[in-house]
């Protein structure tokens, strides 16, 4: 996206904020582990977890901050939370 | 027309000349007369504008974000501890790139509480991304107004800029001031007409936050804008020079430079005693010269260098201390000049309204000749 002269903006949507820069450390879905149970997708407070189709869960890392609760409730510790270099 | 106004009055004409469409203010000494004469001229119909009453600087400079991004030319003027309490309204009139001028009329920091001149309010806002004009007289003073207005509005630049002129000592002096003509005003500086403001039936947003991956771009713009300006700023003075006979194309400005071995660099009103004292010299014989610089922001640091290139040695004054460190001048000067053999001698004098006398400026050109600079002249040892 090209600069705005005086970082101008038009009105929008929040999704036209990507908030995955904001990331230190990237969840790693293993859809070995997985038993599609949603716990993830319920916990996520960016809400950016969506449901594939075939049941398996993974996150836009567009606006994923990496906050690490989906791994911390994943029953399955399916989620692995690892450091990104950027 | 030529006329002998008080300086504050001829500063208050030529910003009416501009016909600001908002006026936003708060009146503190020595800058209280110009938005004085402002708000009366707004009262008795001679200036069609908004003059808005603030409860503060902060406001004041506030309120003239909103009426610039509204698409309004915006005025305001203070000094000092007016100034400092904008600090932060500062960085975002130029961050949104809004082309607001505002006069300065030059006053020391407290504390201790001073009212005096020096010029240390303007100078600790060098950082904030404004272009920045200093006025050795009050024909400068007025005429950078409307270069000032006709640079800030330039689509290249679109950043805004202080014109700063010594509180007192040219602010509440008469002077002979060649005042333009509405017509020729109008004629060198055209209606404000930003291609982008805020309107309700199309909405924009000015100055919105930048993540870590923009921010950097955008500062990097900023400086690139302020930098590019230096050519703008030629040209414009040029153009004010043809059509009215004063040229202010030389962002730096030589006096008696050609043959110098000593090169004073000053700022502001003390260059005009500067070059009495130069004039005394000369006749004396000796080879001494002063290189003014009118624009501090952006720093004309290829001019400088250019100008002094031929100088034994350059003592460069400032009133106006980056405590700890040097006057703010004589650290431009010397970034000017790195790489080359020319030594430069600093001074700070002045302060809080401390008159500089010839005598002072010959003591500077006696010191440098000797090596010897880093010092406050005129200090008064018996009280230290």
């Amino acid at each position: 996206m090209a600069l705005a002269v005086g970082c101008r903006a038009r009105p929008g949507k929040g999704r036209d904020n990507k908030t995955g820069s904001w990331r230190v450390f990237k969840p790693i879905f293993d859809h070995n582990l997985c038993s599609k149970c949603g716990t993830c997708q319920v916990i996520c407070p960016e809400g950016c977890i969506t449901e594939d189709a075939e049941g398996f869960f993974d996150p836009d890392y567009a606006y994923c901050k990496g906050c690490g609760m989906c791994a911390e409730e994943c029953p399955k510790k399916a989620i692995e939370m690892k450091q990104e270099e950027k | 027309m030529l006329g002998i106004t008080e300086g504050s009055m001829a500063v208050a004409e030529a910003v009416r000349l501009c016909r600001p469409q908002v006026v936003s203010a708060y009146p503190i000494t020595p800058q209280t007369h110009i938005v004085e004469a402002l708000a009366e001229m707004v009262a008795n119909g001679k200036l069609d504008a908004d003059y808005i009453t603030v409860e503060s600087e902060f406001s004041a400079l506030s309120a003239c974000i909103g009426a610039s991004a509204a698409g309004s030319r915006a005025y305001s003027a203070t000094t000092s501890q007016g100034l400092a309490l904008m600090y932060e309204v500062c960085f975002n009139v130029a961050g949104m790139r809004l082309p607001i001028v505002m006069t300065i009329a030059n006053r020391a920091m407290g504390a201790p509480l001073s009212i005096w001149n020096d010029q240390q309010d303007s100078i600790s806002l060098r950082d904030a991304g404004w272009m920045q004009f200093y006025a050795e007289d009050n024909q400068e003073a007025t005429d950078l107004h409307y270069i000032a207005y006709k640079v800030a509005e330039n689509q290249k630049v679109l950043l805004p800029a202080m014109v700063c002129f010594d509180g007192f000592i040219l602010s509440h002096t008469y002077e002979p001031v060649d005042m333009l003509s509405q017509e020729d005003a109008d004629k060198y500086l055209p209606k404000f007409a930003p291609s982008e403001r805020l309107d309700a039936a199309d909405p924009v947003s000015f100055g919105m936050y930048a993540t870590p991956e923009y921010y950097l771009e955008f500062r990097y713009e900023t400086d690139k804008a302020l930098k590019d300006a230096k050519s703008v700023i030629r040209a414009a003075g040029a153009e004010f020079g043809k059509m009215f006979g004063r040229d202010y194309s030389a962002m730096v400005e030589g006096y008696q430079l050609d043959d110098a071995e000593t090169v004073i660099v000053a700022m502001g009103s003390l260059c005009g005693t500067v070059k009495d004292t130069i004039d005394e010299m000369r006749k004396e014989g000796k080879k001494v010269g002063l290189l003014k610089i009118r624009v501090f922001r952006p720093f004309p640091t290829e001019d400088v260098a250019a100008a002094l290139k031929g100088a034994k040695r350059v003592a460069v004054l400032d009133k106006n201390i980056s405590l700890g460190a040097k006057g703010a001048t004589a650290l431009e000067v010397k970034d000017a000049l790195y790489g080359s053999t020319i030594p430069v001698y600093d001074y700070v004098l002045g302060l809080g309204g401390r008159d500089v006398r010839k005598k002072d400026i010959r003591e500077v050109v006696a010191l440098a000749e000797q090596g010897k600079g880093n010092q406050f002249i005129g200090l008064r040892k018996e009280v230290l």
